[in-house]
């Protein structure tokens, strides 16, 4: 069993994908015993109507019937009324979390209006997935170049925020060496497993980073789901390790597990 | 060091590396070639991957110790996936210009590569093309008197340049396939760095001779037009992020049997390379040309020079 904590519904404007239109995307969950995916909606980085994004979003995964899927709405800390999307999310869509693109919202980690949103948010108990990078910054589309965000502030704005729960996404390359461990010693941070790379690479991770958070994420649909399902064949972890990353972490954020 | 690796020479590895496959089908469903690691207890077992897989692009990277232990250590991860042969090529250090001395360095690792696990491992002859003559010299050591069987070509220099023109002929003599490194930046190339446009430009000088375009410039959607007009330019799709629809474009485009796999590991996992053809949306006879026939049938060449 899998749980997918990083799978997105709509289409990248740039390309089309096998998995971009919704029954393709649950068959391959479906193929590769994934029973929930945390979804957020590609609409989400672009569109400025991110009320009409999420409202989408929370109706596409409310009428899935063969794999439950999570919604996760989008909010941009930099649009005026922000606060009422993020309580629409939680109160009208009861979504359990919000994904935030820093990067293609453009604002940095150190802006206050970051700061604000992520109070709000641990407030109401939502979950805050913050997505590192969409793709590599090599060979990105000349008229959309997005770096990849600069988590340096991270530890800082996680730590004075005890009820904040803060999961990255696609933090791989750009988090590293001394970051990387210095965002490890910080409770209530998660990480998954979609931009890792290297052989073995899910092992050494959890070398580094407390197993219990680590999650299943795939990147789905930019990045095929089965890059992610072999990363854990790969690692050849123990079962008590494999089942913490391919769900039970994930469970026990929601708060679905009894563990 | 060098009269004992060279006793296994390359006609007579790859007499014996190839006799025992033929073709394409040699790749099988697992459970049907070996173990499968780990299998038992996992709930997607079900999802099995291939057996018999090559890889077209393997480094002594991402993994501690001498390089027999790296060598040991990147065939397990290998095999828990089904890959069953690697390519290495380069040392257990990057350096962008070598000189002569430090190519021949890092040909004599992968030479002990070689040597450790001949049953497994192939190894590409490293050169640097600003010195023409030792290249040619590192060539015949490694290729034509050693059991290494291509040549690699990494970021010295850009390969449409005319330098590159003996390696490539003497290449083509052997019939051994080039396999040369090949970005499509966003902004710019770092310098002496190919794009897949290079590729194509020194390939078509060169129609006698057979290419890997590694990493398809990273930017495939880019660079598998730029090769397209080559026919033999094959597309190595090793070393960039598993961007779904690569493999299935690279195949409408350039046909399957001018696509092949590779991982770029260490660095990259085997699994997210992996990952972009098993995901693929394609025949499985496709998949089989990909994952081993294709470059099967490149180094069979060189097998009857």
């Amino acid at each position: 069993m899998i749980v997918d904590v990083n799978a997105n519904l709509s289409r990248w404007p740039l390309r089309r994908t096998p998995c971009d239109e919704l029954p393709r995307l649950v068959d391959s969950l479906l193929r590769h015993g994934v029973k929930q995916a945390w979804v957020g909606s590609l609409d989400g980085l672009f569109h400025r109507d991110l009320g009409g994004v999420n409202l989408r979003l929370a109706g596409d995964c409310r009428r899935e019937r063969r794999v439950e899927l999570v919604p996760f709405g989008s909010v941009n800390p930099l649009l005026p009324d922000w606060q009422e999307e993020l309580r629409r999310c939680h109160q009208q869509h009861r979504m359990p979390g919000i994904r935030l693109h820093p990067g293609y919202h453009g604002y940095g980690l150190a802006d206050p209006a970051l700061a604000q949103l992520l109070d709000l948010a641990a407030q109401r108990g939502l979950i805050v997935q913050l997505v590192v990078r969409m793709d590599d910054v090599r060979v990105q589309h000349p008229l959309m170049r997005i770096p990849d965000v600069d988590t340096k502030p991270l530890a800082e704005l996680v730590r004075p925020r005890p009820g904040l729960r803060l999961v990255l996404l696609n933090a791989f390359p750009t988090l590293a060496g001394q970051e990387l461990k210095r965002l490890a010693a910080v409770d209530r941070v998660w990480l998954d497993i979609a931009t890792k790379e290297g052989v073995g690479g899910v092992a050494d991770l959890l070398k580094i980073v407390p197993p219990a958070r680590v999650l299943f994420g795939s990147h789905l649909p930019l990045f095929p789901l089965e890059s992610a399902v072999l990363k854990i064949r790969e690692a050849a972890l123990d079962d008590r390790l494999r089942m913490a990353v391919e769900h039970q972490n994930a469970q026990r954020l929601l708060g679905t597990s009894d563990g | 060091m060098e009269t004992c690796l060279n006793r296994l020479t390359r006609r007579a590895m790859l007499a014996q590396t190839l006799r025992a496959t033929t073709g394409t089908a040699a790749v099988v469903a697992a459970g049907a070639g070996g173990p499968s690691p780990g299998a038992a207890a996992d709930a997607e077992a079900a999802w099995a991957t291939p057996r018999g897989i090559w890889d077209a692009h393997v480094h002594l990277s991402g993994v501690p110790g001498t390089v027999e232990q790296r060598v040991d250590r990147l065939l397990d991860f290998a095999g828990r996936l089904g890959i069953e042969r690697i390519v290495m090529h380069m040392g257990t250090s990057f350096v962008e210009d070598p000189s002569p001395e430090e190519v021949r360095r890092q040909n004599d690792e992968v030479l002990r590569a070689v040597a450790h696990a001949p049953q497994r491992v192939f190894g590409f002859v490293y050169v640097n093309p600003k010195h023409g003559q030792e290249s040619l010299r590192e060539l015949d050591r490694c290729v034509r008197d050693g059991p290494m069987v291509g040549v690699k070509l990494w970021i010295a220099i850009r390969c449409s340049r005319p330098e590159l023109d003996p390696i490539v002929r003497r290449a083509a003599e052997l019939k051994v396939p080039l396999l040369q490194h090949a970005y499509d930046r966003v902004g710019s190339n770092m310098p002496g760095e190919s794009s897949c446009a290079d590729v194509a430009a020194l390939a078509l000088r060169h129609p006698d001779a057979s290419f890997l375009c590694a990493h398809t410039g990273n930017d495939w959607e880019r660079g598998l037009r730029a090769i397209r007009a080559a026919g033999n330019v094959l597309a190595e799709v090793s070393g960039s992020d598993p961007t779904a629809g690569f493999v299935e474009m690279a195949v409408r485009e350039l046909g399957a049997e001018r696509v092949v796999f590779g991982s770029d590991a260490g660095g990259r996992s085997f699994a997210s390379q992996l990952a972009k053809v098993l995901s693929a949306d394609l025949p499985e006879p496709a998949k089989r040309l990909i994952l081993r026939g294709n470059l099967q049938r490149l180094l069979r060449k060189g097998a009857h020079p």
